[in-house]
């Protein structure tokens, strides 16, 4: 009998251990379930490796076309800069007095710039042109920063594999720098 | 005690000063604009004034106030000279304003895409990634999370820059800063929700921007201090500020408080995305460059007198400032009046918090001749707020954001304060 009784408490203990256990995982329910299609329509993060990076492709000379009617007014026919940042050029500068920083120059990872393009530009229309023309832009920029050659079709796989000239460039935070 | 600039279309201003000299108990911090009005005494002792002989504006005249319109100058310093408004920001008026709060209308603004319209109804954050359950939070269920709110500054990176024109005002210099009484739930509260797989190690939060703006955080600030914020000083996010929802990162970069908050993808890696490469990385004159360099160490300014002030007399004049750190409390703020020769300690208010703007306040005696006046801040982590000088030795003129030098300034024998580096 006295068994009986130790052996309930402690189910009772082992029970509403479990329970609260199992509330700690999902402490308020609050939220809902996000759908894998409702993910894939949100992220649009492509990782520096090129991961996430849709399917299409883009040719350097449909990205003339299309970077002349979407981005030249802002960047400058040939991505000199204007309103909008300088694309082309200052490769070589980095280390000197007078950097220039531009996708050429500067950026480390080119799947970032088929990221940045598709969920900002253009800045008047951001998220509007296609996956097809956003590879397209991506390749005219390299292609006018002697990345990629004038007849090169860029899609997930051949815009992961260019190693941009300054990758290797960054380093991590080493402040504090002044010391007393 | 505000100080404009232009007096000739607010006559009662002039009034105003005219009492603050002739009283002669206030020997403060004037606008030296040298336009003499025509004297206006009849508001001035033995005389009743105006606003007595007559009852003031009803209730039910301002539904949502405004401050004095005698106070109209005080705005956002926006430049008129931007290459473009889309993307661009906007400073507070620092040398404005008293205490360590921010009006919720002069909050610095940094904005990529221009600031959005956001239906709350029609905002949804979405979790996902390295996580057990991926969710979908509407803004009443992230209101419906336990609550929380805490005193923190935002400052943007790039305040000031390295490189001259430097800027005439303390709000010129370092105006990229605002403090406030955050409201919101704790991003740990969240993750938890979700449940956090072991690899999770950074968190991409994006904006609903038409910038789309995405930063990377790592998981050791997010399970730290990091929060969902919804309210800013009492009532709901400024949509500069990113209503209905930003992420607060107290004492890391500004860029890095996602505003218009609506989607947190936890990972392992960074993203790397354009904002935390080509941008908000420092250049160092070696030709690499420093990333993912988050927190703004400890920095102080003092705001009175500061550039574009005057003194309108010798005598007394309370030196105050603000100083704060992104690694916690600030410990101390030391002030010299002497050019950098000698340093005394400033008086706190209390209470100091961490990661917060902290008011200092110097009593000084001006004996009329030109000086120079500064502050520098010391930390609870004992690091030191250094000189431009040093901060230039180090890192070059090129390296553009974290700039949190000692910025002195000059006190003619006119009583005119200058920026003394400039």
């Amino acid at each position: 009998m006295r068994w009986r009784e130790i052996c309930g408490v402690a189910l009772a203990i082992f029970f509403c251990a479990s329970a609260s256990t199992a509330r700690a995982q999902t402490l308020y329910g609050i939220g809902r379930p996000a759908t894998a299609a409702e993910i894939a329509g949100w992220n649009i993060d492509v990782g520096p490796d090129g991961s996430n990076l849709p399917a299409g492709s883009g040719s350097v000379s449909h990205g003339r076309e299309v970077f002349v009617q979407q981005c030249a007014s802002c960047h400058g026919e040939k991505g000199e800069g204007g309103v909008g940042d300088r694309l082309v050029g200052g490769q070589g500068t980095i280390g000197t007095p007078k950097p220039i920083r531009t996708v050429g120059s500067y950026w480390p990872y080119a799947p970032t710039l088929f990221d940045y393009i598709r969920r900002a530009m253009p800045q008047n229309a951001p998220q509007s042109l296609s996956n097809e023309d956003v590879y397209a832009v991506s390749a005219y920029i390299l292609n006018l920063n002697g990345l990629v050659r004038d007849d090169a079709t860029l899609d997930a796989k051949s815009l992961a594999a260019i190693k941009m000239p300054n990758r290797d460039k960054f380093v991590g935070d080493a402040r504090p720098d002044v010391k007393r | 005690m505000s100080n404009k600039i232009d007096t000739s279309d607010k006559p009662n201003r002039t009034t105003r000063r005219r009492f603050l000299q002739s009283s002669g108990v206030v020997a403060g911090v004037v606008l030296g604009t040298g336009a003499s009005a025509a004297a206006e005494t009849e508001n001035l002792p033995p005389n009743v004034p105006d606003w007595m002989k007559a009852p003031g504006d009803p209730m039910g005249s301002q539904p949502y106030g405004a401050p004095s319109p005698f106070e109209k100058g005080v705005v956002k310093n926006i430049s008129k000279n931007l290459k473009q408004y889309i993307s661009a920001s906007g400073r507070t008026p620092l040398q404005e304003l008293d205490g360590t709060i921010t009006p919720n209308g002069l909050f610095y603004e940094r904005h990529h895409g221009g600031v959005p319209t956001i239906d709350p109804a029609q905002h949804r954050l979405m979790l996902h990634g390295l996580v057990e359950r991926p969710l979908i939070f509407t803004m009443d269920d992230l209101r419906r999370f336990p609550s929380e709110s805490r005193i923190h500054f935002l400052e943007c990176s790039g305040n000031p820059g390295y490189t001259k024109p430097y800027g005439k005002t303390a709000s010129d210099l370092v105006g990229l800063l605002s403090c406030g009484e955050w409201t919101g739930v704790s991003l740990k509260l969240v993750l938890q929700e979700a449940g956090l797989k072991p690899e999770a190690k950074w968190i991409i939060a994006e904006g609903a921007d038409a910038a789309a703006l995405t930063r990377s955080i790592p998981i050791e600030k997010c399970l730290e201090d990091a929060m969902l914020a919804y309210s800013q000083n009492g009532e709901r996010l400024r949509p500069q500020q990113g209503y209905p929802l930003r992420l607060l990162l107290p004492g890391f970069e500004g860029n890095m408080n996602v505003k218009w908050l609506r989607r947190l993808h936890v990972t392992a890696e960074p993203a790397y995305s354009r904002e935390e490469t080509s941008k908000y990385t420092d250049l160092l004159p070696d030709g690499t460059a420093r990333e993912f360099s988050f927190y703004m160490e400890a920095k102080s300014t003092i705001t009175r007198p500061s550039g574009g002030q005057r003194l309108n007399a010798p005598g007394f004049h309370e030196i105050t400032g603000i100083a704060w750190s992104g690694h916690g409390k600030i410990k101390r703020v030391e002030v010299s009046v002497d050019d950098g020769k000698s340093w005394q300690d400033a008086r706190l208010q209390k209470p100091v918090l961490t990661r917060a703007l902290t008011r200092f306040r110097l009593p000084w005696q001006w004996d009329g001749k030109p000086a120079v006046i500064q502050s520098r801040a010391i930390d609870e982590t004992g690091y030191v707020q250094p000189t431009l000088a040093e901060l230039l030795a180090v890192r070059g003129e090129n390296y553009f954001y974290h700039n949190n030098a000692i910025w002195p300034w000059r006190i003619g024998a006119d009583g005119e304060v200058t920026n003394a580096l400039a």
